[in-house]
């Protein structure tokens, strides 16, 4: 039996598995608060594995991997962003969002504000951030499934998007928050696995010495002329080539990437799953230290694959490097357990990165039509003049109509370099949404203007930049590489459009008199002691 | 839906109680400088990521060099940050606020 067959059944064991806990899941959704939020009713620890599934996606796991196996320690880099920024979601986000909001990330903004003008810029801003970072897994999803079966044709490519989008899709229509927050659960256990077992398989062969490891990835896959310097950082980011726009990039990046995971709308919504602030906390803290140890485990992954598959027969499968975490799995699984070992590793690192993706896609989906549906139908356009019911209807066929949109976006940009995707939504999120939310939280002068102001300042200089960036045009690997319009010299936007969302907010507030005193007695006695937080819904 | 609503004026006068002061000066006496300390501690890191190659490169451990000791130094940090946190709060802000809060629902019904 080839490795394609079994990782198809192996992934078709994860479909059914999933599609039986949606079916019993629909069950169980009945009101607003079980479709958006999982009736409030999941424990602290089930939400911690399930924020480690929503957080961790195929692009941390093969492309953080791969970027370790090609570029040495840079991929690291990445990982350390990915990891402190949960600092901020624990230190000022979570709790006090859990305590003061009910379903979607603009209840907060909107508690104090004029609600329209708030929920649709929240609402965009949500949608935005959410479509980037989907298309951008699911173009990853098509050229995934080419690398892992063998599928290379077009056509081939083009039914595994419509595949995972139309699960997706169910995944979310039909199952709500509770059917999705146990994907990701079921998703975030076996990554786990799957990860660990692999590290562990590879430290073995080294003798449980790191060193030994790391000395043989260098050689084995470091520049010929300088191999140590596969060991330190410069390799990807921020090269001495690219000179000090190139640094300056990286330190751009490295805001982006710490600041944006609180502001990120499929996170934040995960923390209203939970009965109480405490619960919040708790997932948080489980988010953390699962998060943590993954990367830590790509780490190895990462260094792993360069020692023993080597950075020249990862780049020939893949330029990108994607394929650097299956290619390993198979090579140690072969080494150790001989050729069916090699067979069944490589089956299972690929069924869980399409687990991976499946979950991740799911989590996108129900945030972006959470918001259209709470923020902009049943607040902007009906203005709060609609049932519940109603409600949950139109988010059903907002995730439909999303999801449909994302498989048609994800066939068009197929083939497309849109990795710049995941970064331009962490910057989108680090620049309009942080801001926004924590002024709401922590500053008592805010109002409807400087909420305003804080998401379309972050949100269109965020775009601005990157449209007039070397990602889009003028350069080798640019989306557009015939043209050039490109005058920013930098490819993320962080370190200028952060400072700047966090401005316009300022600005926006000082020039509005509006201030509502009351509101922000409520918000600020809520968010701190939870009085009159939602409770969980017994069934 | 189980929420309830308060009168507004509860929240203000529970705002201006010596209590709830207490608690949200507690809370940000914590909170914003470890924040500020967290971000300029990873931004260290970054920004000698860029600038400070050679040092980053020096070997430490056999091929284990500074630079990813300090990578590692952040996982521990971040880990030790949030037990920290926790801790705070289960000893020092939990007990007021929950105080606080029986106190706002018992006049409320």
């Amino acid at each position: 039996m080839s490795s394609t067959v079994l990782a198809t059944i192996l992934f078709l064991s994860f479909v059914a598995a999933t599609l039986g806990i949606t079916v019993w899941a629909s069950r169980q959704t009945k009101t607003a608060a079980d479709y958006y939020a999982g009736g409030r009713s999941f424990t602290g620890v089930q939400n911690g594995l399930a924020i480690g599934g929503d957080y961790m996606s195929a692009a941390s796991f093969l492309g953080i991997a791969g970027i370790i196996a090609l570029y040495g320690y840079d991929g690291f880099l990445y990982s350390i962003g990915f990891l402190v920024a949960w600092l901020v979601a624990l230190l000022l986000v979570a709790e006090l969002m859990r305590n003061s909001g009910k379903f979607t990330m603009a209840d907060v903004l909107a508690f104090r504000m004029s609600p329209r003008p708030v929920r649709t810029a929240a609402g965009v801003s949500t949608i935005v951030v959410s479509i980037f970072y989907l298309l951008a897994q699911m173009v990853g999803a098509g050229a995934l499934v080419g690398l892992l079966l063998g599928i290379t044709s077009d056509a081939g490519k083009m039914w595994t998007i419509v595949a995972v989008g139309a699960l997706m899709i169910i995944y979310v229509v039909f199952g709500g928050m509770k059917g999705t927050t146990w994907v990701q659960i079921v998703k975030a256990v076996l990554l786990m696995s799957g990860a660990a077992l692999v590290t562990i398989l590879v430290l073995g062969k080294f003798g449980f010495n790191l060193s030994a490891l790391l000395s043989q990835a260098a050689t084995t896959s470091g520049p010929s002329a300088n191999s140590g310097s596969f060991l330190s950082p410069g390799l990807r980011y921020g090269t001495e080539a690219q000179g000090l726009a190139g640094k300056i990039d990286l330190i751009s990046l490295g805001l982006a990437l710490v600041l944006g995971t609180a502001g990120l709308p499929h996170i934040l919504i995960r923390f209203y799953t939970v009965p109480t602030a405490k619960a919040a906390r708790k997932s948080v803290m489980w988010g953390i230290g699962l998060i943590g140890t993954f990367y830590l485990l790509t780490l190895v992954l990462g260094f792993g694959a360069a020692a023993v598959v080597g950075a020249d027969a990862i780049r020939a499968e893949d330029p990108a490097g994607n394929t650097a975490a299956p290619l390993l799995a198979q090579r140690i699984g072969e080494e150790i357990f001989g050729s069916v070992g090699g067979t069944i590793l490589l089956a299972l690192i690929g069924a869980v990165a399409f687990a991976t993706i499946l979950a991740v896609v799911a989590g996108l989906t129900l945030a972006s039509s959470s918001s259209f549906a709470h923020d902009l139908y049943a607040h902007v356009f009906k203005r709060g003049q609609v049932s519940e019911r109603q409600e949950v209807v139109v988010a059903r066929l907002s995730a439909l109509v999303i999801g449909a949109a994302a498989i048609g976006l994800g066939i068009l940009a197929q083939g497309q370099n849109v990795a710049f995707l995941v970064a331009l939504a962490f910057a989108v999120a680090a620049s309009g949404n942080l801001p926004a939310i924590l002024y709401s939280l922590f500053w008592k002068r805010f109002n409807t203007a400087g909420a305003v102001s804080a998401i379309y300042g972050g949100l269109v200089s965020a775009l601005l930049l990157v449209i007039f960036s070397p990602v889009v045009s003028g350069s080798k690997t640019a989306l557009f590489k015939d043209a050039d319009f490109a005058w920013f010299p930098l490819s993320n936007p962080g370190i200028i459009s952060i400072p700047l969302g966090f401005f316009c907010g300022w600005l926006g507030t000082v020039l509005s008199k509006e201030y509502n005193a009351a509101k922000y007695a409520e918000i600020e006695v809520r968010s701190l002691t939870g009085v009159g937080a939602e409770q969980a819904t017994k069934h | 839906m189980t929420t309830q609503e308060h009168d507004a004026s509860v929240y203000e006068e529970v705002q201006r109680s010596s209590e709830f002061q207490d608690l949200k000066r507690r809370f940000r006496r914590w909170t914003f400088p470890m924040t500020a300390a967290f971000l300029v501690w990873y931004l260290l890191y970054v920004v000698m990521s860029g600038w400070a190659r050679d040092f980053m490169a020096i070997k430490l451990l056999g091929e284990i060099n500074v630079g990813l000791i300090f990578g590692l130094l952040q996982f521990v940090t971040t880990f030790g940050i949030a037990w920290a946190y926790s801790r705070h709060m289960e000893k020092v802000l939990d007990p007021i606020s929950d105080k606080l809060r029986h106190e706002v629902e018992e006049k409320a019904k």
